[in-house]
C-alpha cells in the first residue's frame, strides 16, 4: 500500500467544514479530494480508490428531518456496501459532528435491528445549538484515531450532539463492546446531555470513528482559546486524530509504538 | 448629503496616502474592498434589516444575515464570505406586557427571534458570527434595529467585474416567489400599530442550505472563468440587479423565463420580488453550458432569464410582449436631486451638581454597570453562534481563563497557511447622541478603532463603516442632527486616517400608535453604528483583555476627564442627560493608539482593554475576573489635565476617549513607559493573586471587591435558559 494515504472528504449541500478538514488531513500527510455527494451517488466505486473517507462537520441538507438523516439516507442506500468492507480492508472512515451524526444514522458504528437504531444522537439537554471548548479523554476502544492519546482539548458546536440509547443493554453492549472511543472529562464538560459522558463512538475494530467534537478546528496553536495566556503549543491537540490515520498507513506494525502524550 | 461628507473623508485619506493607498474599491461595489496581502483583498459590508425584524423577529434577521453574505458573494467577481458581525438595539426585556404599544412585539420575543434567526442562517451556511453587541434602550419598542455584516476574502485579480454587451442573464439559486413584494419601500416607512397586517407579505423568506449551494457553484465557476459579472439580488429583487449590472449596456429580460416557487405571479410580481438566495451573472454565451453543467452537478438551479442588449435601454418582455421599456440612462440618472431643510439647535446642557456626584456610590454603581443589560455579559447569544467554524479563529469573542470574558474585538486568520489577520469591532453609544451627535459620531468612530487597536490591530489600516438610523428626517431637526454625525465623521476620519470603505443608512425609524384617541409617535434615538475592520500583520502579535499575572504592571493610557454625560455611572443612577458629553481630541487619540500599536508588536503589552461603557471601574473588573485574578489600583495615580480637579466618582466612572488599560511584565516596564509621555500614561498598580479588587485613592480605599461577585454581577442578567 502507498505510504501516503489517499482521503476522501465527502461534500454535500450544506457540509461547511470540508476545507479545514481537508488542510488538517494534508497537515497531517494525506492527499485529499473533496468530491460531492451527488458524484458518489452516480457512481458509487469511486469510493474504492481511497484509503480514507470522512464525513465533515456542517449542516447537511440543513438538517432536515434530522441531523444528517438525509445524507445517511444517500450513503446507506448506494454507499453502505462499499463502507462496510472498509474495516476488512484496512481502511479508515471518520466522521466528524454532523459525519457522525451520519455515521450514527447509516448503521456504520451501531447496527439497527429490527426495532430500528438501539442508539443515536438528538438534541443537547439545553435545547439550542452550543458552541464551546470541552477537555475529552479517550474511553476504552480500539479506535484507531485515538491511538497514543491521553486527552484532548477541543471546541464542540452543535445542535444535536446529545447521544442516547433505547436501553441499559444497549449501553452495555456499546461498552462491552469497546466502542466508547472518546468521552468528556466529566460531567461538568459534558456539553450536551450525552449519556455515560459519550462523545465519540468507533465501531468494535475501531477502524470507524465518530466524534461530535471539531479536532479540524484545533489544528493551529492560535485556534486555542488560551494561546494568548499559555503561550503557542508547538503540537494542538486536533491534529494527533489526523496524524494517527496517517500513520496508520505508514507503520506495518500498527498500533504506534510511539505514543503521543499531550497535556 | 453623505458623498459630500463621508465618502469626501476618504477620497482625501487616498489622496494623501497616494501610492500607500491600500483601498481598492469603496462605496462603489456590493461591499468595500481593501488591500489584504499580495494575492487577497478583503471586503466588508454592514446592512440593516430594522422592519422586517419588528414585525416578524425570526425572518427579518435570517434573511438580514442572508443578504449581507450575499453583497460579499456579490462583490467583484464574487467574494468568499470569511465572517460575520451582528448588532442590535432593542427595548428593555424587563418591559411589562400591560406597557407595550399596542401591534408591537415584546422585546423579549423580538431578542429570541432575532438571535435564532441569525444563529440559523450563519451557523448553517458554515460562516462564523465572531463580533457584535447589544444596545438596550425603551425608545426602540417600536423599531429594534437589526445590523449584519460579513467580510470576505477575494483574490486581487477578481476584485472587479465587467458585463459584456451580449452576455446572458443567468439567475443562481432559489427560486422567485411572492415573497418580500415591496421590501425596499417597506424598509423606508415609518411602522404603525398596523404594520404587521399590512407588511407581512413584504418580509422574505431565507434558506440557509441554497445560499450555501450557491456559494459553492459561484467560486467554482469564478475559479473556472466561466462570468463576467455577477451581483447579488437584494432589495428591488431583479429590477435593481439586472438594473445595476446593464447600467452601462442595456439588458432585455424575459420574465416568463424565471423559476417561480408557485405559478400564479404576474411579471410585475416577478420583476421586483425579493424572493431569497438569488444570483444574476453575466455569462458569455459559449461558458453557459459549462456553468449549466456545474450547476446541475451540484443540484442547483441555473437559468438564462434574457440578455445584456447593447441598447442603452432596460426592456421587460413577458412571453414575448413588451411590458416595459425605460432608457438606462433615465434610470440611474433621472431622478431629480432632493432637497431638505436640516436645523440643528444644540440640545441645552444640564449641570451635574456636587449633590448628584455624592449620590453615585462606587460599590453599588460598579455592580450595577455590570448588571446593566449593555454592559452585561451576552455568552447566552455568543454560544449559539458557531464562531470558529473555517477555522480561523485567534481572538474569540469570549476569552480568559474560563473562556467568558468580554473580548474587545475579534482575530480571524481568512488564509490559514499565511500568518496575516483581520480584526473586526464596533462602536456605538445612542446615549451620547442626546447631548450632541457630533460628539457621538466622534466618539464612536474612536471606540471602533480603540477596540481593534486593542487587540493589535495595526492603526493605519483600519477601514471602518457607517450604519445611520435615524427618525424621521423630512423634520428639519432630524436631519439636522444627521447632518452633525455625519459632519463629525468626515472630520474624525480624515484626522485618523481611517477612510470609510461602505456605508448604510435606515431612516423615518418611528412607530406610530393610536392611544385613547391620540395620535402618539416613538422615534428611535438618533443611532450610529460604525464597524471597524483592521488588520495584523501577524496573528501571534495579538493579545487578548484578561489579566495574565500576578505582579504585573497595570498602566492606565490616556487621559481622564470630566465627561460623564451619556455615562452608564449616571444612568444606573437615574441622573442621565447631566453632565458633559465625551469629545474626541484626534491629535491625542493617534498618538495613542500608535503607541499601543507599537507596544504590542514589541510584544510588551500581556493584556489590553479599552475603557468604554463604565469607564476605569468596569474595565479593570472585567480585566480582573475573566483573567481569574485580582488587582490593586490607585486612581490617584491617572492622568489627568492640570487644570482639572476631578473627584473620585469620575475618575472611576468617566467615559472620556481613546484610554486603554495594559498589563506590562515587570522586565518590559521602561520599555513600555518609552512610549509615551507620563501626561499619556501612567502606571496605576499591579496584578495579585488574591481573588479581590482593590481601588485606592492615596490612602483611601474606594473599593474592595471580590472579582467572583463582580462576574456574578455580571453574568446574571442574561442568564436565560
Amino acid at each position: 500500500m502507498d505510504s501516503q494515504p489517499l482521503a476522501l472528504i465527502v461534500r454535500s449541500p450544506g457540509t461547511n467544514c470540508d476545507l479545514e478538514t481537508s488542510i488538517a488531513f494534508q497537515m497531517a500527510g494525506a492527499e485529499t479530494e473533496c468530491i460531492h455527494i451527488n458524484s458518489l451517488v452516480e457512481n458509487p466505486e469511486q469510493v474504492d480508490r481511497f484509503q480514507i473517507v470522512c464525513f465533515p462537520g456542517g449542516f447537511s441538507y440543513g438538517d432536515d428531518l434530522s441531523a444528517g438523516q438525509i445524507l445517511a439516507f444517500e450513503v446507506a442506500n448506494r454507499l453502505f456496501d462499499r463502507l462496510r468492507r472498509f474495516p476488512q480492508e484496512g481502511k479508515l472512515i471518520l466522521g466528524i459532528c454532523n459525519g457522525f451524526q451520519v455515521l450514527m444514522k447509516t448503521g456504520l458504528l451501531v447496527s439497527p435491528d429490527d426495532r430500528g437504531f438501539p442508539a443515536s444522537l438528538t438534541w443537547n439537554t439545553n435545547g439550542r445549538y452550543t458552541d464551546r471548548w470541552v477537555h475529552l479523554v479517550p474511553g476504552e476502544s480500539r479506535c484507531v484515531f485515538l491511538q497514543g492519546v491521553k486527552s484532548l482539548y477541543l471546541p464542540i458546536a452543535h445542535g444535536e450532539g446529545r447521544f442516547v440509547v433505547r436501553d441499559e443493554a444497549t449501553l452495555d453492549s456499546i461498552v462491552n463492546g469497546g466502542q466508547v472511543a472518546l468521552q468528556y472529562a466529566d460531567d461538568s464538560e459534558n456539553p450536551n446531555g450525552s449519556i455515560a459522558n459519550i462523545a465519540g463512538l468507533s465501531d468494535p475494530t475501531g477502524h470507524v470513528f465518530g466524534l461530535m467534537p471539531h479536532p479540524e478546528r484545533h489544528i493551529q496553536a492560535t485556534q486555542h482559546p488560551h494561546w494568548t495566556r499559555e503561550g503557542l503549543s508547538e503540537h494542538p491537540d486536533g491534529r494527533l486524530i489526523f496524524e494517527n490515520a496517517v500513520r496508520y498507513f505508514q507503520n506495518s506494525t500498527f498500533p504506534a509504538t510511539s505514543a503521543v502524550s499531550v497535556k | 448629503m453623505l458623498k459630500e461628507t463621508i465618502f469626501a473623508a476618504t477620497q482625501s485619506i487616498r489622496r494623501e496616502l497616494s501610492d500607500d493607498d491600500w483601498c481598492v474599491s469603496v462605496f462603489k461595489d456590493n461591499a468595500g474592498i481593501v488591500k489584504f496581502n499580495d494575492d487577497h483583498n478583503i471586503t466588508f459590508k454592514v446592512e440593516t434589516h430594522n422592519r422586517p425584524s419588528a414585525i416578524e423577529p425570526y425572518g427579518g434577521a435570517n434573511t438580514g444575515l442572508g443578504g449581507v453574505i450575499r453583497d460579499t458573494m456579490g462583490t467583484g467577481m464574487g467574494a468568499k464570505p470569511v465572517c460575520s458581525t451582528d448588532v442590535f438595539c432593542f427595548a428593555s426585556p424587563d418591559r411589562s406586557y400591560e406597557s407595550l404599544p399596542p401591534g408591537v412585539l415584546h422585546p423579549q420575543r423580538i431578542i429570541k427571534g432575532v438571535v435564532a434567526g441569525v444563529r440559523d442562517y450563519g451557523n448553517r451556511m458554515g460562516i462564523p458570527t465572531v463580533n457584535g453587541a447589544v444596545y438596550f434602550d425603551d425608545r426602540y419598542i417600536g423599531n429594534p434595529m437589526v445590523f449584519c455584516g460579513n467580510v470576505g476574502l477575494i483574490p486581487t485579480d477578481k476584485s472587479f467585474k465587467e458585463p459584456q454587451p451580449n452576455d446572458l442573464i443567468v439567475v443562481l439559486g432559489g427560486r422567485t416567489g411572492r415573497d418580500g413584494i415591496h421590501g425596499a419601500t417597506f424598509s423606508s416607512v415609518e411602522l404603525t400599530d398596523k404594520s404587521e397586517k399590512v407588511s407581512s407579505g413584504a418580509v422574505q423568506i431565507g434558506n440557509a442550505i441554497v445560499e450555501k449551494m450557491v456559494l459553492d457553484v459561484m467560486l467554482q465557476a469564478r475559479d473556472q472563468g466561466l462570468y463576467n459579472a455577477v451581483t447579488d439580488c437584494g432589495a428591488g429583487g431583479f429590477s435593481s440587479a439586472v438594473g445595476e449590472m446593464g447600467e452601462d449596456i442595456g439588458a432585455e429580460v424575459w420574465l416568463e423565463q424565471a423559476p417561480l416557487k408557485y405559478s400564479g405571479l404576474s411579471y410585475t410580481e416577478i420583476w421586483i420580488s425579493e424572493a431569497q438566495e438569488r444570483m444574476v451573472f453575466a455569462v458569455p454565451e459559449e461558458k453557459w453550458p459549462e456553468l449549466k453543467h456545474l450547476a446541475d452537478s451540484e443540484s442547483v438551479e441555473a437559468t438564462v432569464i434574457g440578455r445584456f442588449t447593447p441598447t442603452g435601454n432596460l426592456t421587460l418582455k413577458f412571453d414575448g410582449t413588451e411590458v416595459g421599456c425605460l432608457p438606462m440612462e433615465f434610470l440611474h440618472g433621472g431622478r431629480p436631486p432632493v432637497i431638505r431643510n436640516a436645523k440643528y439647535r444644540p440640545a441645552q446642557p444640564v449641570e451635574l451638581t456636587e449633590s448628584d456626584l455624592k449620590r453615585i456610590d462606587p460599590h453599588e454603581t460598579l455592580h450595577a454597570i455590570l448588571s446593566a443589560p449593555n454592559v452585561a455579559s451576552k455568552q447566552w447569544i455568543i454560544r449559539q453562534y458557531d464562531h470558529e467554524v473555517l477555522a480561523g479563529s485567534v481572538i474569540k469573542p469570549l476569552v480568559g481563563v474560563k473562556n467568558d470574558g468580554p473580548s474587545d474585538a475579534a482575530v480571524v486568520q481568512p488564509l490559514l497557511d499565511c500568518a496575516r489577520g483581520i480584526t473586526i469591532s464596533c462602536g456605538m453609544n445612542p446615549l451620547y447622541g442626546d447631548f450632541d451627535t457630533y460628539h457621538m459620531a466622534a466618539s464612536s468612530i474612536d471606540e471602533a478603532v480603540r477596540n481593534c487597536v486593542a487587540v493589535g490591530a495595526d492603526p493605519t489600516r483600519i477601514g471602518i463603516l457607517d450604519n445611520f438610523c435615524w427618525g424621521y428626517t423630512d423634520r428639519p431637526e432630524t436631519l439636522g442632527s444627521l447632518v452633525r454625525a455625519a459632519i463629525a465623521c468626515q472630520e474624525v476620519a480624515k484626522e485618523f486616517k481611517t477612510p470609510f470603505i461602505s456605508g448604510k443608512d435606515s431612516l423615518n425609524n418611528e412607530f406610530s400608535f393610536n392611544e385613547n384617541g391620540e395620535r402618539k409617535t416613538i422615534s428611535i434615538p438618533s443611532t450610529l453604528l460604525i464597524s471597524a475592520l483592521g488588520q495584523t500583520p501577524d496573528v501571534t502579535q495579538c493579545v487578548t483583555m484578561d489579566m495574565k499575572k500576578a505582579g504585573n504592571l497595570i498602566y492606565l493610557v490616556g487621559v481622564t476627564r470630566c465627561e460623564m454625560g451619556g455615562s452608564h455611572a449616571l444612568l444606573v443612577n437615574q441622573l442621565h442627560g447631566k453632565g458633559n458629553v465625551p469629545q474626541v481630541d484626534t491629535q491625542r487619540s493617534v498618538q495613542i493608539f500608535n503607541a499601543i500599536y507599537s507596544g504590542i508588536s514589541q510584544r510588551l503589552v500581556r493584556s489590553c482593554h479599552d475603557l468604554s461603557e463604565g469607564g476605569l471601574a468596569t474595565a479593570i473588573a472585567e480585566m480582573c475576573f475573566a483573567g481569574g485574578l485580582g488587582a490593586t489600583i490607585d486612581v490617584a495615580s491617572i492622568p489627568v489635565l492640570s487644570e482639572e480637579n476631578l473627584i473620585n466618582v469620575i475618575r472611576l466612572f468617566s467615559e472620556s476617549n481613546s484610554r486603554f488599560l495594559v498589563e506590562v511584565q515587570p522586565e518590559n516596564k521602561a520599555d513600555f513607559e518609552a512610549l509615551l509621555p507620563p501626561a499619556l500614561l501612567s502606571q496605576i498598580g499591579t496584578v495579585c493573586e488574591s481573588r479581590t479588587l482593590t481601588v485606592l485613592s492615596g490612602g483611601e480605599t474606594l473599593l474592595t471587591e471580590s472579582i467572583d461577585g463582580l462576574k456574578q454581577s455580571w453574568q446574571k442578567t442574561f442568564d436565560w435558559k
